[in-house]
């Protein structure tokens, strides 16, 4: 593939050359979603006049909140080389439990579905981190579970939990603050938790090891099996929150969300430059690929001849060409 | 590299033989399991269950798992590369799609297109995954997506296919035998023939238990995993078209909705493991029979549908559990 | 077993920090570590040296908390000790250092120097300017200029490892295990390597230093450690030491010992033709093998030595394109095999037995025919269908020929011994009717009964015609099995040994890289091949 003819005397060249490879590598893995987000937004703004308007702009926010909080989960569980299907079926039922629970007082719509989420992110954890289970058949039980649970709560999905209408509830992600809205809110403040806490607690630093190489996270005795439990539980609780979000929001708990969610976050979290191997990736770089899935989806709406199908079609594409992208480079530096 | 090895490596073949009891019982559940559930589960439902014996019923079960089935037996040939394949249920989607717009040409010629189009994705999948490299969840996931939607594009809405022949295809039987039975037998036959019989099918098992080994005996590892996949995507399309030939119309949003996760659960309880190396044909046609009987087995006793998808996580994991059989090495290390 | 008989030198003295008594460890019925006894004091180096399987590894393992062993103890200060994991011996100040940088490549110098015990400031999170600042002081201690906010990841390997020594000065270890820490490094990082090692030693550290590079143990080291299969072999200065008796001694030789004849199945040396059957030459591989050359001859067995990472398999991989190289041409009965592709060197009859079985050779769930069968599914069979029959055939024929025991052709390979899973890969390459056959280390691992019949059909092989490579790190198994032995250093050919110098004292002293007694290199080599190593137009 590379032509390297290697001359043992003069590494030099060859080796510069591959050094400035892989940091355009380095780059386009970090940045490749950022650099797409952007070129999308100069077209759409220039493409359509409503859109950089504040009422278009700060729907795609709020929109984009709710999965922006399963990639944020998302991310942690693939950077210790994890997978986690089950936060979109989590999502759904923390939602639903939110719901229930806000017909008996605001506190219970937070804490019943965070205690329900966080027991299901528990189970998980522990099956994955001791009982060694790969975490793709765990977490996909997880989602089984989840919906079933779900569905056994609201009568086969028949029944749709209403908030009552004078819930403080609603305020939750009805509201804003300087006209931003809560749910954009919590997200900023989440993520940046959550750079917090990968750059800045030891927790954060057990995770990026794990998912560089375990057995070495192992040997610089790190606490493996804990920080994987955690991480699943932190994952599931996001994901309900998520939950506890959209239900404030439509101030109902509507069972047939969530559905393929799961596979929204992981892409926009591989898109935002995650490896899926673990060990790499930024927080930033998750609610980037997040934004673009969202504005991908709001400029197909706009193009009114467009179906808004094509939006499926356009993630899947980016998905695959920044993948497709990723690995080429990533091949060039190591060989 | 040679270096590193520990005398754990290099010492003969000893640590196989300690344990080797264990071994074999743990794997006799794992490749019998499936089949003693299944009679215990038919026994129960022959004494329990009102009217279970009785043609219709029988019948009705097996034109329900026939479409599962095959996508199944697809999916076994890819988990037996070591790989997956999550782009089934849109495949399913997409060959349906097709169908009521080329109708018109006659049902060979839909048909035909329908199998091209699943074809076309097994084949990008195959290609990212042997060629460029990336990793199967992360390729078939982006086609899922990407599936889906150009499935919507085509399909649009529910539409009704009027077709006489079509129609015959879905409802028709042969024998008594209904068509989507029979084909479903017959694809289980062939592929089973195919696994044993072939090179291609023995290299395929060879690859998925040893890929370096395989690589340096000189098979052709590249061709194997793109005919794979593309097998996979083929027997995809046909389950999608046989779906909508039973009900007469194609409905591409809802259309093989979590199909690949059903087809994955059928596989690996069929005792086929997640870590490639062997198929088990039989194993999953009774994975799948199981399945249906146990969802079916629950309404037929008015227990929630809800229920079934709990007992199915519940299941999943003791399948996988059992092949993991004597607990993790990570465990055994620390003790 | 008493080993406290060393003489006093300067360094090396005191009550050990660290020590093994007695310790045993086995692996399902293998012993990895037979009563080892070891001892580190403070304020030394400490080479552990051996050959593949003489339980360094483990050892190292043992004392790092990784494996428990199964009976002996571990002291450490003087107090018997029971790590539970590797982070016991952590904390009580064992670190270790790898040939592979353990380190996480995405945090900067100074997360990974403080992973695990970072300085916090009063909300609890990491406190990244005093972290910084202490790291810079660490890195000023060791005279080592790098910028500490950097990101690990973009460092070079060298500057990786002194971060892992960083690393382990400010947990303020007393024990510093270093494994194979400059197998990946350059001339220049290994240097500062050194120094770095040495001023920790100079605070009264105990190293301990795992390298295949033998001139790097007289640089470095105060006294070695020699292990051999699992044993206890010597301890002493290492100045009081020569090459050829250090060497001697790993590969349990003695120095005057001649070579005891009928230690192995092979007979006498083989009838040749002169035609080469292989012509390698110019072979590279960046940083491994520099400018290969190797002729074979049909019937001829051309064995290949070398100790410990001179490069032996990496030189067949690179043949049988497995490996990637950046030059270099290989000719197969005078046509020339396109490189880097396995089933081009496969069709063009070179066959290679990898030395690793399991990760490389076996497919463990498949059955001993479809083993064998492997490599040559597409030709027993018909328009893709596989012809039972002929595959039946074949396989009781290799099963017969190389006395494979098992139950039947469908027993699992996985369930055989070591010397028949060995014989099914042997029988997997002939199948295939390989002009050249490359064998790394055929007879490791496998037991003294399959050892002798691998040995005899080895010899057997070549007098039917097979050109044979032959790798041991067994001298008997080469010197005898040998026609001529090429011995590998650091990755290019060093010298020769031919049926005028081929003795076991001969082949010692070649491996301990004694340049006088070799006989003159080019020549030799023969055949067509003394154009120059310049082909490099080769990649695509």
């Amino acid at each position: 593939m590379s032509a390297t003819e290697v001359d043992p005397a003069t590494t030099n060249s060859p080796e510069a050359a591959m050094a400035s490879r892989a940091r355009f590598a380095a780059l386009v893995q970090r940045q490749g979603a950022f650099a797409i987000f952007v070129l999308v937004m100069v077209v759409a703004s220039f493409s359509f006049d409503s859109f950089l308007s504040r009422g278009n702009l700060t729907g795609i926010a709020v929109q984009a909140s709710f999965l922006a909080m399963l990639a944020l989960g998302m991310t942690f569980v693939i950077m210790t080389g994890g997978i986690d299907l089950s936060v979109g079926s989590v999502f759904a039922l923390g939602g639903v439990l939110a719901a229930w629970g806000s017909q008996h007082g605001t506190l219970v719509a937070f804490a019943l579905p965070l205690g329900v989420c966080g027991l299901i992110g528990l189970v998980q954890g522990l099956v994955i981190a001791r009982g060694g289970l790969p975490p793709f058949i765990v977490t996909l039980a997880g989602l089984l579970f989840a919906r079933g649970l779900l569905l056994l709560l609201t009568d086969e999905g028949a029944k749709t939990y209403k908030v009552p209408a004078g819930s403080s509830f609603r305020k939750l992600a009805q509201s804003d603050l300087l006209g931003v809205p809560y749910p954009v809110l919590l997200v900023v403040l989440f993520f940046a938790i959550g750079a917090l806490v990968l750059h800045r607690t030891s927790y954060g630093a057990s995770v990026l090891a794990i998912g560089g190489q375990e057995d070495a996270a192992e040997l610089m005795g790190l606490p493996v099996q804990r920080t994987k439990v955690l991480t699943y539980v932190a994952s599931a609780l996001l994901a309900g929150f998520g939950g506890i979000m959209i239900a404030s929001y439509t101030s109902s708990g509507v069972t047939i969300l969530g559905v393929g969610l799961e596979l929204e976050a992981i892409a926009a979290v591989v898109l935002g430059g995650t490896l899926l191997t673990g060990g790499a990736g930024t927080i930033l770089g998750s609610l980037i690929g997040v934004l673009l899935l969202q504005v991908i989806k709001n400029v197909i709406n706009q193009v009114g001849s467009l179906d808004s199908d094509w939006q499926a079609v356009v993630s899947g594409s980016i998905l695959l060409g920044v993948v497709t992208l990723q690995r080429w480079l990533t091949r060039a530096e190591r060989t | 590299m040679t270096d590193t090895a520990s005398p754990a490596t290099t010492g003969a073949s000893a640590p196989e033989s300690s344990g080797r009891s264990r071994r074999v019982d743990s794997d006799w559940v794992r490749r019998n399991g499936v089949f003693v559930a299944l009679v215990l589960l038919l026994l129960f439902n022959l004494l329990f269950t009102d009217n279970f014996a009785t043609e219709g019923t029988l019948r009705l079960q097996l034109v329900q798992v026939a479409p599962v089935l095959i996508v199944a037996l697809g999916m076994a040939l890819v988990i037996g590369t070591e790989g997956i394949d999550l782009s089934v249920g849109a495949v399913m989607a997409l060959a349906a799609a097709l169908i009521p717009l080329y109708i018109g040409y006659g049902t060979g010629v839909s048909i035909g297109i329908s199998l091209a189009a699943g074809v076309v994705v097994g084949l990008i999948a195959g290609v990212l995954v042997a060629h460029v490299g990336v990793q199967p969840i992360v390729a078939t996931l982006g086609l899922m997506v990407a599936g889906r939607g150009v499935a919507n594009l085509f399909g649009g809405q529910i539409k009704s296919i009027r077709d006489e022949s079509f129609r015959e295809l879905g409802t028709g039987s042969i024998l008594g035998i209904p068509y989507v039975v029979a084909i479903a037998a017959v694809i289980a036959v062939v592929v089973g023939l195919v696994v044993r019989r072939t090179t291609y099918g023995r290299q395929l098992v060879a690859i998925g238990g040893n890929k370096l080994a395989a690589e340096l005996a000189g098979l052709p590892v590249k061709r194997v995993l793109v005919t794979t996949y593309v097998v996979s995507g083929l027997l995809a399309a046909m389950a999608g078209i046989l779906l909508a030939a039973r009900s007469q119309a194609s409905d591409p949003t809802k259309l093989g909705l979590l199909m690949e996760l059903s087809a994955i659960t059928a596989v690996v309880i069929g005792g086929t493991p997640l870590s490639g190396g062997q198929v088990r044909i039989l194993g999953t046609v009774a994975g799948a029979l199981l399945m249906q009987l146990i969802t079916a087995t629950l309404i037929f006793h008015n227990i929630q549908d809800s229920w079934a998808q709990i007992v199915q996580a519940v299941i999943v994991i003791a399948a996988v559990y059992v092949q993991l059989g004597r607990g993790t090495t990570r465990k055994s290390r620390k003790t | 077993m008493t080993s406290t008989t060393t003489t006093t030198p300067a360094r090396g003295t005191g009550d050990p920090v660290l020590e093994t008594v007695g310790v045993t460890k086995t692996f399902g019925g293998v012993h990895a570590l037979r009563g080892v006894d070891f001892q580190l004091a403070p304020g030394e180096i400490h080479a552990l040296v051996g050959e593949n399987g003489a339980g360094k590894s483990t050892l190292i393992k043992v004392l790092t908390g990784v494996y428990a062993p199964d009976a002996g103890e571990v002291r450490y200060a003087g107090e018997t000790r029971h790590f539970r994991g590797p982070s016991d011996a952590q904390d009580v100040g064992i670190s270790t250092i790898y040939q592979e940088v353990n380190l996480v490549p995405l945090l900067s110098v100074a997360r990974n120097i403080f992973l695990g015990r970072e300085p916090r400031n009063r909300f609890g999170l990491i406190d990244v300017r005093s972290m910084n600042q202490q790291a810079r002081e660490l890195m000023r201690e060791l005279t080592i200029e790098l910028d500490v906010s950097k990101e690990l990841g973009r460092l070079g390997l060298g500057a990786q490892q002194m971060v892992a020594l960083a690393r382990a000065m400010s947990v303020e270890s007393r024990v510093v295990i270093m494994d194979e820490p400059t197998s990946s490094l350059e001339a220049k990082e290994v240097t500062t390597l050194f120094t770095v090692a040495r001023r920790l030693r100079d605070r009264g550290v105990g190293l301990v230093f795992v390298s295949h590079r033998l001139d790097e143990l007289w640089e470095l080291c105060d006294r070695v450690t020699i292990l051999r299969d699992g044993r206890w072999v010597h301890t002493g200065p290492l100045a009081e030491m020569s090459r050829l008796e250090l060497v001697s001694s790993m590969l349990g030789r003695d120095v005057e010992e001649v070579a005891s004849e009928g230690a192995t199945e092979f007979g006498e040396s083989h009838r040749r033709s002169e035609e080469p059957a292989m012509v390698v030459s110019g072979i590279e591989v960046r940083n491994r093998l520099h400018g290969i050359d190797l002729t074979v001859r049909p019937g001829e067995v051309v064995g290949l030595a070398g100790l410990l990472g001179s490069g032996r398999s990496e030189t067949v991989k690179a043949i049988y394109g497995a490996m990637h190289t950046d030059a270099g041409e290989v000719t197969v009965s005078g046509k020339k095999v396109r490189a880097n592709s396995v089933r081009r060197a496969l069709s063009a009859g070179i066959a290679l037995l990898s030395e690793d079985r399991k990760a490389e050779g076996i497919i463990p769930d498949l059955s001993v025919r479809d083993n064998i069968a492997l490599a040559v599914l597409p030709r027993m069979s018909r328009a893709g269908v596989v012809s039972e029959g002929k595959i039946d055939a074949l396989v009781e024929t290799f099963m017969r020929r190389l006395q494979i025991k098992a139950s039947s052709p469908q027993q699992k390979v996985r369930e055989l011994s070591g010397g028949n899973q060995q014989k099914v890969l042997i029988a997997r390459w002939l199948c295939t009717e390989p002009t050249v056959f490359l064998l790394d280390e055929p007879t490791r691992g496998i037991d003294v009964g399959a050892k002798s019949e691998v040995q005899s059909l080895i010899d057997e092989l070549a007098q039917q015609g097979l050109a044979v490579v032959l790798i041991s790190s067994e001298m008997d198994e080469l010197v005898e099995g040998a026609d001529r032995i090429v011995v590998l250093h650091d990755g290019s050919a060093q010298s020769e040994l031919d049926s005028r110098n081929l003795s076991s004292s001969e082949l010692l002293r070649a491996l301990a890289g004694d340049r006088s007694t070799d006989s003159p290199r080019g020549g030799q080599t023969g055949g067509p091949t003394d154009s120059p190593t310049d082909s490099k137009g080769e990649a695509s």
